[in-house]
């Protein structure tokens, strides 16, 4: 492909000529060698791409309901309109992007790698919920083209199963299909993680985004399965008149948003688990200090795959559900306040007295603590019954969940990409641009959201295109937050696409981090290791190195 | 591991037998032991199906502890999902007071 190598001042690990065995090269560059590929790492970039095509058309969604909110009048779309466009958002952006961002990218391409393993346990499995996932991503979008639905990524009932004049079913049908993709990918990596670990690497030994992925595995197979049926019954509902949920037909509309949020609260967890599992890794390395507290941010996320299990009530507080059952699912809800501050303060405590080196995945690091804390203590405000009643349904929602999923996940999964992209293409971004961006990002992403906690605060319902004038300014500078978070996106886009051709040669190793994905040749070869590796030490044993030694882009 | 085929085709005839046992008992009208005796015979057909065709019986502890934990977690959906409609008419007793004495109007009996 390329002969002449651009000449650093970094100083090779080996003389050795370079190896032309990279998984690009070997299986072939053929369309179809990527399509019916079984390997690991070209499914995560497969899943890569898709995601990339679902979030550009959620993302334009979002900036067409930011501008209408410019203004109080409902003056750029019509409400019907509206209520479509964010629902095209919010279903897009949850089941086709957040939900496989980091375990079915990032996982897909560094578990195997961690474990020093020569692929999943299921390879062809791995490639039939890519196409699950697509298959169930066009019928989502065939939806949309032929005019969308206008229920609300939540689909409540009776609406959705009755009186909603849009194609709800399709859409249901579009994400019951991606689910079982996503189930497949959950029980791949479970299997994975107990049966393909290298000699030596003890449970003890795994990287703690392992043991995010397990726990976020843990939650696809055991929830997933929840949501299909759900939405089976609305859609059999809506079709036939079966009477599930419609009070008219002897049903109940309540108890679809128990089993929805039965599956859709510990969802929230698949979008945050592994964008912690994420943290976990780049805290570490970038302040050259093994992680503090292992065992228990080990332990936080099997904890908080588990309780999250038990709060979804708290979607329902104001929903008719019974007085008795708020008080237990709020006091549940606060529970999971404690593996996640257990998180956190692990994550400071590895960086007090570190070597820190101010890179571009620490700063995502960084920004996801940050911002990870906003929107779990907002949770808290939530899953108090009292000042729910107030809040529930406003702008303030809005913006607690976009700090968890936005600020959390999306920033974890920027950090995750900027880490791992040395090894995934074998070249280095531009160093300087991704600090730049993940400035950029920090600043539009709180523009964005945090003048939406002021205006929900005030009362500004959620889900109306228009609004009353005094709660413009919130919303202007709102929209002017998106402008710039969406220049924060594009500028990785272009720099990422612009270093596949013109990066820096990536050593296998530029962060000297540890973890065995580190050991193989960047891009790594077909079948990950030449021999298999043997783990013979505790993970994170880092130690302070001179700066020189780090190799930026 | 094998399993004979003449197991598989038992416990299909068992299946069979169990659905024939399904029908004739929704001819008999037993009041409150109607879904008692459906739920029966549906717990026994899910047992066989998981026993023999999934192969739990023939399978290590680890796959029974997951088979376990699926049903764990349809015990927490559940039971948690009951702990609203089984308390819907349950009153705190301080609320009860304020409605008694008219500062909010009490919720009707009649429901939804
Ligand atoms: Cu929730």
């Amino acid at each position: 492909m390329i002969t002449a190598v651009p000449q650093t001042d970094i100083p090779r690990p080996s003389l050795a000529p370079r190896r032309l065995s990279n998984y690009f090269e070997e299986g072939g560059r053929t369309l179809a060698s990527w399509l019916l590929t079984t390997d690991h790492k070209r499914i995560g970039l497969l899943y890569l791409y898709s995601i990339i095509v679902y979030f550009i058309i959620a993302a334009f969604a979002a900036a067409l309901i930011r501008i209408e909110l410019i203004t109080p009048a409902g003056d750029l779309v019509t409400s019907e309109t509206y209520n479509k466009l964010f629902t095209i958002h919010g279903t897009l952006m949850v089941w086709f992007f957040l939900i496989p961002s980091v375990p079915a990218v990032l996982g897909n391409f560094v578990l195997p790698l961690m474990l020093g393993a020569r692929d999943v346990a299921f390879p062809k499995l791995n490639l039939l919920s890519w196409y699950l996932f697509n298959l169930g991503g066009l019928m989502a979008l065939y939806a949309v083209a032929f005019g969308g639905a206008d229920t609300g990524w939540t689909f409540y009932t009776p609406y959705s199963s009755t009186y909603s004049h849009s194609h709800v079913v399709t859409m249901a049908a579009g994400v019951f299909i991606a689910g079982f993709g996503s189930i497949l990918t959950g029980l791949n990596f479970i299997i994975t993680i107990h049966k393909m670990r290298a000699p030596g690497l003890t449970w003890f030994r795994l990287p703690l985004f392992v043991w995010s992925l397990y726990s976020t595995s843990v939650i696809l197979v055991l929830a997933t399965p929840v949501l299909a049926m759900t939405l089976a019954l609305m859609s059999l509902e809506r079709i036939w008149g079966l009477g599930v949920f419609d009070p008219k037909l002897g049903g109940d509309p309540v108890l679809f948003q128990h089993l929805f949020w039965f599956y859709s609260h510990p969802a929230v967890y698949i979008m945050i688990l592994p964008g912690m599992g994420v943290v976990s890794e780049l805290i570490p390395c970038f302040s050259r200090k093994p992680i503090f507290g292992y065992h228990f941010i080990a332990f936080s996320s099997v904890a908080i795959a588990v309780l999250g299990f038990l709060v979804w009530g708290h979607h329902m507080f104001v929903s008719s559900e019974s007085i008795y059952a708020g008080l237990v699912f709020s006091l549940l809800s606060y529970l999971v306040a404690v593996p996640s501050a257990i998180k956190v303060f692990n994550w400071t405590m590895t960086m007090y007295r570190g070597r820190i080196y101010l890179s571009t995945p620490f700063l995502y690091a960084l920004g996801f603590i940050g911002l990870f804390t906003i929107g779990g203590l907002t949770g808290l405000f939530l899953a108090a019954l009292g000042v729910d009643v107030h809040v529930h349904g406003t702008y303030f929602i809005i913006a607690h969940f976009h700090y968890i999923m936005v600020g959390g996940m999306v920033t974890a999964f920027m950090g995750g990409l900027h880490y791992w992209w040395p090894k995934i293409t074998g070249r280095l971004y531009p160093e300087n641009l991704g600090r730049l961006a993940a400035l950029i990002m920090f600043i539009g992403f709180n523009l964005t959201f945090f003048p939406q906690f002021v205006v929900g605060y005030l009362g500004m319902p959620r889900r109306y295109h228009s609004y009353a004038p005094e709660f413009q300014i919130y919303n202007v500078l709102s929209t002017a937050g998106a402008s710039i978070l969406g220049i924060g996106y594009l500028l990785p886009l272009i720099y990422f696409i612009w270093s596949l051709k013109h990066g820096r040669r990536a050593p296998s190793n530029p962060w000297k981090a540890t973890g065995l994905e580190w050991q193989t040749s960047s891009p790594p070869p077909k079948h990950n290791f030449h021999e298999t590796p043997v783990v013979t030490e505790e993970p994170y044993q880092y130690s302070p190195v001179p700066e020189q030694r780090l190799i930026y882009g | 591991m094998i399993i004979p085929t003449k197991i598989y085709f038992r416990v299909w005839l068992a299946l069979l037998l169990l659905l024939v046992l399904t029908w004739g008992l929704a001819q008999v009208d037993m009041g409150r032991f109607n879904p008692i005796a459906a739920l029966t015979i549906a717990v026994l057909k899910m047992l066989l199906v998981i026993l023999f065709f999934m192969h739990v019986r023939y399978n290590k502890p680890i796959t029974w502890i997951f088979v376990a934990a699926g049903f764990v977690w349809l015990a927490i959906m559940i039971d948690l999902t009951l702990s609203d409609y089984l308390t819907r008419n349950a009153v705190p007793p301080t609320l009860h007071h304020t409605w008694q004495h008219g500062a909010w109007p009490a919720p009707s009996k009649e429901g939804p």
